[in-house]
């Protein structure tokens, strides 16, 4: 939108659905912090909700300097138009120099319209964002202090940087798990400004009859065994020993994204730069080829385990044990073995 | 069923590398992809929202319109749209269209359908598989100033000027009502998209842009020169319609690499870090030994 901010400012949106901050945004603050230490600045937390009671503090124990907050009843639920408003307009108005959003459902769906309406660049699931310079080949231009904002590209066959040199702000999202959280500081210090924005009737034009969510039965970032199956699996049926597996080692069951578009099993189970990015004690990796878009999402994990009847699997380049044998042998001597020692 | 009103439909679809089978030289030195170094394919998704774009005509009536923004070859993707039941299809090609990001796109792709003007709903696959940004439908909506569905599954009504749609959550089901025009992004358990119809793939087999017509002269010499193939064409209604930049009467500062904010500062390929791994037998004793060595060490049990 602009081509020089002087605010060196980190924004992050803070996602809250019925008053309860999503783990991404709680993560991106911690980002932020580190950001904004390396560019002598601020980090700023846009929340945006009617009635979120001290849902600001929360904002700042997390990592925040300052809370805008946009407190509004058409801002209950959320929905595109109203929160690109509030978002688009403090972006134009303030012109912070990063704007960084969870890749949620949410996120998903504000980020690009607020890019749009902004004409920043967005980035879309980053891996890893640092502070560096460039210099352009083509004016010998020098750039300062740019956001790098790297995700890998091509089934995660290569990870690019991506920078933004002149429309800021520069705005990236990022996935759940990707960024580490911190331990929230209930002592830190920061302000507080309530927005009241206003809206026409073209921002609500859509209106939400109902909304069902369920809790997710899944809980891949915290679990410390992880059994994950991929398009090696096979079939459903076979996909049952990996569920089977993970059950007797008290572990979660993850895929890969192939087993996810084969069916197998639902989307909450990913594991990659698209899914989750786990960091588990123990990560098995059964049928999983090792594509740079899954190992993105699970390389850091403690010990990793790999069953493929491939010797030459990526996977087994990160692997701790390999097993080079078929799944549905492997595994249930796995099985096995564990019931065994249990007795 | 009282009301004649019949709806247009412009659906927005890409042709992606099948990123399932890359090579090691698809990427160019500036960090763009040589497309032309991979097998294209139709993107998924994008079936699924013409699929629904289909249903919306056969149910009520109007015209379908598919269009694609990318190079020569992206055609293939319109032909297959036209086997499937597209009443009509565009190619967006130019050369200043080349290395454009999602911002740069969307505002090409909003030119295009400003040009085209007169629809009600234009539908786009949730995400492209090449890049899994789900932006350009968003950015585009914001553009056109027209509300967007993101994750559409089921066109649950559709009354006068107004939609029930459900929208799929990742953890759950939203129902929203919105006026039209509207911009839905759609997801893949929406519909099963319908397979190419064997007759429209032979009455549209010929269908071809004028960016074809030299790689078609070499398939059928007999035409000579691409005056008398464009003739045939055109007299058959096989001639399929070709905008440039100067058709979409844009400003050339928002096209293509110049008119996207980002860029690729440098491409890294992925080397592997090897770890020390141990070969474990694949039989009941290797294993039995593995998980000990791991309960010895507390990481399971």
């Amino acid at each position: 939108m602009t081509n020089q901010t002087n605010s060196r400012d980190v924004w992050v949106f803070i996602e809250q659905e019925e008053g309860i901050i999503a783990d991404v945004s709680l993560e991106l603050l911690a980002k932020a912090q580190e950001l904004a230490e390396t560019l002598g600045s601020q980090v700023c937390g846009l929340l945006c909700g009617y009635q979120l009671g001290d849902l600001a503090e929360t904002v700042i124990h997390n990592g925040a300097d300052r809370v805008l907050w946009a407190d509004h009843p058409e801002l209950k639920m959320y929905r595109t138009l109203p929160y690109a408003r509030v978002a688009t307009e403090l972006l134009q108005e303030r012109q912070p120099y990063i704007f960084l959003v969870g890749a949620t459902a949410m996120g998903r769906d504000l980020a690009p319209r607020v890019a749009s309406a902004t004409r920043a660049g967005l980035t879309a699931d980053c891996t890893d964002l640092q502070i560096g310079d460039y210099t352009s080949k083509k004016d010998k231009q020098d750039y300062k202090d740019l956001l790098y904002q790297i995700r890998p590209a091509f089934g995660g066959n290569i990870i690019a940087t991506i920078i933004n040199p002149t429309m800021h702000p520069q705005m990236a999202t990022v996935r759940e798990g990707v960024m580490r959280r911190e331990e929230p500081d209930l002592t830190r210090q920061g302000t507080v400004e309530k927005i009241k924005p206003t809206f026409d009737e073209s921002d609500l034009v859509l209106e939400i009859l109902s909304r069902e969510t369920r809790e997710s039965e899944v809980n891949l970032k915290d679990s410390p065994i992880i059994v994950s199956g991929g398009g090696g699996v096979g079939s459903e049926a076979n996909f049952e020993l990996v569920r089977e597996l993970a059950h007797v080692l008290g572990g979660e069951v993850g895929a890969s994204r192939a087993a996810v578009d084969a069916g197998y099993i639902s989307r909450e189970h990913q594991v990659g730069q698209t899914g989750t990015t786990v960091r588990p004690r123990l990560y098995i990796a059964a049928g999983i080829s090792g594509a740079v878009q899954h190992r993105a999402g699970m390389d850091e994990s403690a010990k990793i385990i790999a069953i493929n009847t491939d010797p030459n699997a990526p996977i087994f380049e990160i692997a701790h044990y390999k097993i080079i044998g078929d799944l549905s042998e492997v595994i249930p001597m796995m099985i096995r073995a564990l019931r065994e020692k249990a007795k | 069923m009282s009301s004649a009103r019949t709806y247009n439909s412009i659906v927005l679809v890409k042709q992606v590398p099948d990123t399932k089978n890359i090579t090691g030289d698809v990427m160019k030195d500036d960090g763009t992809v040589n497309r032309s170094a991979l097998p294209a394919v139709f993107n998924p998704e994008d079936l699924n929202a013409l699929e629904m774009a289909l249903q919306v005509k056969e149910q009520y009536g109007g015209q379908v319109t598919v269009m694609t923004m990318g190079p020569p070859q992206a055609a293939e993707v319109l032909r297959e749209s036209l086997y499937r039941g597209a009443d009509q299809v565009i190619l967006i090609s130019d050369r200043k269209f080349a290395g454009a990001d999602t911002l740069a796109t969307s505002y090409t792709l909003t030119r295009a359908v400003e040009k085209l003007g007169d629809y009600d709903f234009i539908f786009c696959g949730r995400q492209a598989i090449d890049g899994d940004t789900a932006q350009v439908g968003p950015q585009t909506a914001e553009k056109l100033g027209i509300p967007q569905i993101t994750y559409a599954e089921t066109l649950v009504n559709l009354e006068g000027d107004e939609i029930v749609v459900e929208r799929a959550l990742p953890l759950g089901k939203e129902l929203v009502k919105c006026s039209l025009p509207c911009l839905l992004t759609v997801v893949t358990t929406a519909n099963q998209p319908r397979p190419a119809s064997a007759r429209k793939r032979i009455q549209y087999k010929l269908a071809a842009t004028p960016l074809e017509y030299q790689s078609l002269l070499k398939k059928w010499p007999e035409f000579e020169t691409q005056e008398t193939l464009d003739a045939y064409l055109e007299a058959r209604d096989m001639k399929l319609p070709l905008w440039s930049a100067a058709d979409l009467d844009a400003d050339e500062d928002k096209l293509g690499l110049g008119g996207s904010p980002t860029k690729v500062y440098k491409v890294n390929f992925v080397v592997l870090e090897t770890t020390e791994s141990k070969e474990v037998p694949a039989d009941q004793e290797g294993i039995a030994a593995l998980l000990e060595e791991l309960i010895q060490e507390y990481i399971v049990g």
